[in-house]
């Protein structure tokens, strides 16, 4: 209900259109009775043989339903539409503000689960809550009152009976489906079955060839088919009940109309000429009720669609840092130095590093090396200002790092990780990100010293090349130099180079690492590898394990004596 | 065309195609007798002051008429839907299978992500194609005919309204839509540019924020959600005119029915009943119609996703040159040889060129050389996948092209550059070489390729379910499992497409030792990138633009300095 409530305070903001929509919604099916009803009043009181002229009033009624019936529901659509689309832009603007107020550890952590593609799914079945969980009981209401009182002019029975089939109808069918669709989640595991397995035979193509695999294959593909289909064909029995029913509901109903219709005029109860209008009309007011069959089974998408996307907004940022202030003094250099820090992750009770010291030097170069696991990535995600740290401390320029506005801890530290993350756009907005403001001249620079311009002259558009979802055009090397532009650009201090040449071939990898040394001049670099290459040149190598320095000092030293550094680089070379 | 190709498919649901027309055909007799009722009920109680007692057996006709209405309804709804699926399954079957006819070559060639899609998405498309718009097209057809035939006779003004107006309604339905759909095109478009931008920006969120662009893109997407929302309006309008229209015809058309009746009755020129029965008849008749209208969307959806699944479909295989002969030992102990092979992909891009070589059984042969030199093209050729277009190759003294392909494939173990995958648990995985291994077989072949103390680390051993969707390998263990599948299956010859990627030493470590393991007394040939591979061949070709530019063992071609040695320079120190 909570939920419900947070979600439906979205639309507060365009009720006026939501109640235009319904009215119009409302409009448009008592067009069609009032079409149906003046009508078949208009032949029965023909039947009587009046004046042309007593006539006329009756035939406008009917030539005036004949042509509103289409204005309403062409209306109806535009509101609607117009609503529903103002909403979903206002909870898009909405999750992304809370989402954008996380810090960079908690966005990765989401990116990795895909929680990110669900929420977009979610977001946009928030917006189909309204077209199709809030409007069709309110246009159900609405028709339900107007024939209502409508026949309670004639008699109370037609009135009462026609509300108990009309309550039949609305209530009853949708908790039928309701009761039907407990299966939908055998439906979905089985078609998520299919799914993985057609994918599965497309992209092993190479497998099931060279291993003779193909007749098993359609085989078996043809069996999860077939359990499918089962279920499919049985969600189709039920889901044909409810639209069987809800004819049979609405005929019905005509039928108890015209029955007591019949008996009120035997009675003198009911004039005779009203007998065919009341039938069309209580016939025709069940339009409304067709659109509510599936309202339970939405309502309940919507909700746990709605939660989720809740749940997503309502996690606090775990790193709150201060605004900006013009009291922010610039900071006297960009020394850093790690006392004695320690972090333990949030849903964990292992710490992932303890009691690291170390001291970089503005324009030093340092190199983390350790297995995976050992926290490289973890000192270089804290060092980053991703997670919040609550034991022991980082300073830049003697100043806590926890302390730094978001401006200028990320005009400090620049990162370049092994997932770079690429934009849909082209390759010049994409380097441009990391300084919006920069000049042509600027930007030639950073793609010249980033080594880029050889790869750019092979493509067809150059900078101007739109790159695809992630970049996907681009190879895993021209991604590393597009995010190595980005820091040409943007040139911060200090550098964390984390695993940077990961996954790329080798000479590839040679190539980026032109780059990189280009990119580590002066400045302070943080070099995060599990592979020892490239070392030799720095100031101070820090050997993690297990979340503890192990080792510490220069290449040289540290290979000159039987040290864990020693074992890795002769394992790696 | 697209629909006639779609219409042929009809043929896996031809029984619940013809069920669907008669019941059809039963409904539209069942309308014209509920108007006949309801008219005589209405005319009988209003005009000739009849009660309940005198009318009660039309009023059991017409309760009869609605609950078998009823019944038609449901099973004209199922019969649809189990014709639908009967199609989807057997579409999907025909589609498996001539994928496998085109083989991984073809599969290379596309993008995976489109044909999955075809596969399940545009395959799932088509049920409302046959499921409702195929019905609906065969009711929207009989019913209005049946009220025609009907009504003539009673009334020609009512009549010829009825037959004037019916076409105009299709006739705008397919105006607008093909407007609308040009403009959909758009539409659809846009709308997922959107959804994609909005995807595309959360999930770089972290990068947003680091390049301190978070804010910055918070204006921005609200600025293009606003000009979203005037396109997609813009759109929208167009399709909502065909509402409009739909609408529009029929509620004027019943206006003037009504109308035109109510006139003549004044005169007397036609009987009330005749004329409420035909008022009756007027929202059965365009119901169809309408019903159709409201669902020529599905149908265009339906004939979009077609023209995908026809064009895959309609590829045509490629050509297969195989043989019957089965590989005898005596074949095999001859070795194999290129001699002047050259092959173009689409016969377009030449990939190798003039290629000779031969391998003596038990010998291992390494290709180095950049990517593009055409190395996997030499692999593809020996698993029979292409055929080249000049040259030959030989197994022993029998052309390639007479062997009976499955028989020659079970003399290779191909190990690729990417293994993949599939959704199943560990077991399965490495017993898809051979899948009627026992378990203890299994856990041997991983033994061998260095992987099983990994697996006995998963949460549930060898049946941890691993794949698409569930928890994946790091590159060095993907490598490893493609490892253990070729030590379940124990063929003579081997072929390595050795991945590229930089691996972690122990990984690199494991895999060396593995291979050693497996290239004992077998022929291999072998795609090689690093250097403990290179170690293990008797003879290295190297490659460049599809082309042999040097033979010799490792040592040989390194003191030549030639380009074998320029490419490990090429390489750097890193594998070397």
């Amino acid at each position: 209900m909570k939920t419900t409530f947070r979600l439906a305070k979205l639309r507060v903001p365009y009720w006026k259109l939501i109640v235009l929509g319904v009215l119009l919604a409302f409009l448009t099916i008592s067009s069609n009775m009032g079409l149906l009803i003046a009508s078949a009043f208009l032949l029965s009181w023909s039947a009587l043989k009046p004046s042309v002229m007593d006539l006329m009033k009756l035939i406008a009624t009917v030539r005036f339903f004949g042509l509103s019936r289409a204005v309403f529901r062409y209306g109806e659509r535009y509101t609607t539409h117009q609503a529903a689309l103002a909403i979903l832009g206002n909870i898009r603007n909405w999750v992304y503000l809370a989402l954008a107020s996380l810090s960079p550890g908690q966005l990765q952590n989401y990116h990795s689960g895909q929680l990110l593609s669900r929420l977009v799914t979610d977001v946009e079945k928030l917006q189909e809550i309204y077209l199709r969980v809030l409007l069709p009981p309110l246009i159900a209401l609405l028709v339900f009152i107007a024939t209502f009182v409508f026949l309670l002019q004639f008699h109370w029975s037609l009135a009462i009976f026609f509300a108990c089939l009309y309550f039949l109808a609305a209530l009853g069918i949708p908790l039928l489906v309701k009761r039907l669709t407990k299966s939908k989640t055998d439906l979905t595991r089985s078609r998520e079955l299919l799914n993985t397995y057609l994918t599965d035979s497309i992209k092993g193509l190479t497998e099931i060839t060279a291993f003779r695999r193909a007749s098993d294959t359609i085989e078996i593909a043809a069996g999860q088919d077939n359990s499918l289909t089962r279920w499919q064909n049985q969600l189709a029995s039920r889901n044909a009940l409810t639209g069987t029913l809800t004819q049979l509901i609405s005929h019905l109903a005509m039928y108890t109309t015209l029955l007591l219709a019949v008996y009120l005029v035997s009675k003198g109860e009911l004039k005779g000429i009203w007998i065919a209008p009341l039938a069309l009309g209580v016939l025709a007011s069940f339009e409304a009720v067709q659109n509510l069959a599936h309202i339970i089974p939405n309502l309940e998408d919507s909700i746990s669609a709605g939660k989720r996307v809740l749940e997503l907004v309502d996690t606090p940022p775990a790193v709150i840092r201060p605004h900006l202030e013009e009291t922010w003094l610039p900071l006297p250099n960009y020394n850093l130095a790690v006392n004695n820090l320690s972090f333990t992750y949030p849903d964990s009770n292992q710490p992932a590093l303890e009691g690291i010291n170390l001291y970089l030097h503005h324009g030093n170069k340092i190199g983390i090396v350790g297995a995976s696991g050992s926290g490289k990535s973890t000192l270089a995600h804290l060092l980053l200002g991703f997670w919040r740290y609550e034991e022991g401390s980082i300073m830049i320029g003697g100043r806590e790092l926890n302390s730094f506005p978001e401006e200028i801890l990320w005009s400090t530290l620049g990162i370049v990780s092994r997932q770079t993350y690429l934009f849909n756009a082209t390759i010049k907005e994409n380097i441009l990100l990391a300084k919006p403001d920069a000049t042509e001249e600027e930007l030639l620079k950073a793609v010249a010293k980033a080594q880029l311009i050889p790869h750019l002259e092979k493509l067809p558009k150059g900078l101007d090349t739109k790159i695809g979802e992630d970049g996907w055009k681009l190879s895993g090397g021209q991604r590393q130099l597009v995010a190595l532009a980005r820091i040409f650009l943007s040139n911060p201090p200090i550098l964390i180079l984390d695993e940077a040449t990961e996954g790329l071939d080798p000479i590839t990898e040679q190539e980026v690492l032109i780059a990189v040394k280009e990119l580590m001049e002066h400045r302070s670099a943080i070099f995060v590898t599990h592979r020892l290459l490239g070392l030799e040149e720095m100031d101070e190598i820090i050997v993690l394990a297990q979340g503890k320095i192990a080792e510490k000092g220069r290449h040289q030293d540290l290979i000159n004596k039987p040290s864990l550094y020693r074992k890795m680089y002769q394992a790696t070379n | 065309m697209a629909p006639s190709s779609l219409l042929k498919l009809t043929k896996h649901m031809k029984k619940e195609f013809i069920l669907v027309i008669i019941i059809g055909t039963l409904t539209g007799i069942l309308i014209i007798f509920q108007a006949l009722t309801i008219a005589r009920i209405v005319d009988g109680s209003f005009l000739k002051g009849l009660g309940l007692a005198d009318l009660k057996p039309l009023f059991l006709g017409l309760l009869f008429i609605i609950l078998f209405r009823a019944g038609l309804f449901w099973l004209g709804e199922v019969l649809a839907h189990r014709g639908a699926t009967l199609v989807k399954e057997n579409l999907r079957k025909e589609l498996l299978k001539h994928l496998f006819a085109l083989g991984p070559i073809y599969g290379r060639s596309q993008d995976t992500g489109h044909l999955v899609n075809t596969l399940i998405e545009g395959v799932e498309a088509l049920e409302v194609y046959f499921s409702r718009y195929l019905p609906n097209l065969a009711l929207a057809a009989i019913i209005p005919i049946g009220i025609l035939l009907v009504a003539f006779p009673q009334d020609l003004l009512t009549s010829l309204i009825f037959l004037l107006t019916a076409p105009l309604i299709p006739l705008f339905m397919i105006l607008i839509g093909n407007l609308a759909d040009a403009r959909a095109n758009q539409q659809w478009y846009i709308l997922g540019r959107m959804s994609s931008h909005f995807l595309d920006v959360l999930d770089g969120l972290a990068t947003l924020k680091l390049l301190k662009q978070s804010a910055s893109q918070a204006q921005i997407m609200s600025r293009l959600s606003q000009e979203w929302q005037t396109t997609t309006m813009s759109v929208l309008r167009i399709a909502f005119l065909s509402a409009f229209f739909l609408e529009f015809f029929i509620t004027i058309s019943t206006a003037i029915v009504a109308v035109a009746l109510g006139l003549r009755l004044i005169y007397g020129k036609i009987a009330f009943e005749t004329a409420f029965f035909l008022l009756l008849l007027a929202p059965e008749y365009y119901t169809p119609l309408r019903t159709l209208g409201v669902n020529y969307h599905a149908g265009i959806t339906g004939i979009k996703a077609a023209t995908d699944i026809f064009e895959l479909l309609n590829t045509p295989i490629p050509p297969q040159q195989e043989g019957k002969k089965i590989v005898t030992p005596q074949i095999l102990a001859k070795g194999i040889a290129f001699t002047n092979v050259s092959f173009a992909y689409n016969n377009e891009t030449t990939a190798i060129k003039d290629v000779s070589f031969n391998i003596k059984p038990g010998e291992k042969l390494a290709i180095v050389g950049f990517s593009g030199a055409g190395k996997s093209t030499i692999l593809r050729l020996l698993m029979g996948f292409v055929t080249p277009q000049q040259g030959n190759i030989f197994i022993g003294d029998t052309p390639l092209t007479d062997l009976y392909m499955d028989n020659w494939r079970e003399q290779i173990v191909l190990v690729p550059q990417n293994p993949y995958l599939f959704y199943g648990s560990v077991k399965e995985n490495i017993a898809f070489s051979r899948p009627k291994a026992t378990l203890k077989e299994v856990k041997q072949a991983a033994r061998l390729a260095e992987i099983h103390s990994i697996i006995e680390t998963l949460p549930q051993g060898y049946d941890t379910i691993i794949g698409q969707g569930a928890r994946t390998l790091s590159s060095g263990q993907k490598q490893r499992l493609a490892l253990a599948r070729a030590f379940l299956v124990d063929s003579p010859l081997v072929l390595l497409d050795e991945a590229t990627t930089s691996l972690d030493p122990e990984n690199e470590q494991l895999i060396k030792l593995a291979l050693q393991r497996l290239l004992t007394n077998k022929t291999a040939i072998l795609v090689a990138h690093r250097l403990a591979t290179l170690e293990m061949a008797d003879k290295i070709i190297v490659m460049e633009k599809g082309q042999i530019v040097e033979l010799g063992t490792h040592k040989k071609l390194l003191e030549a300095k030639g380009s074998y040695y320029q490419l490990r320079q090429a390489y750097g120190g890193i594998t070397i």
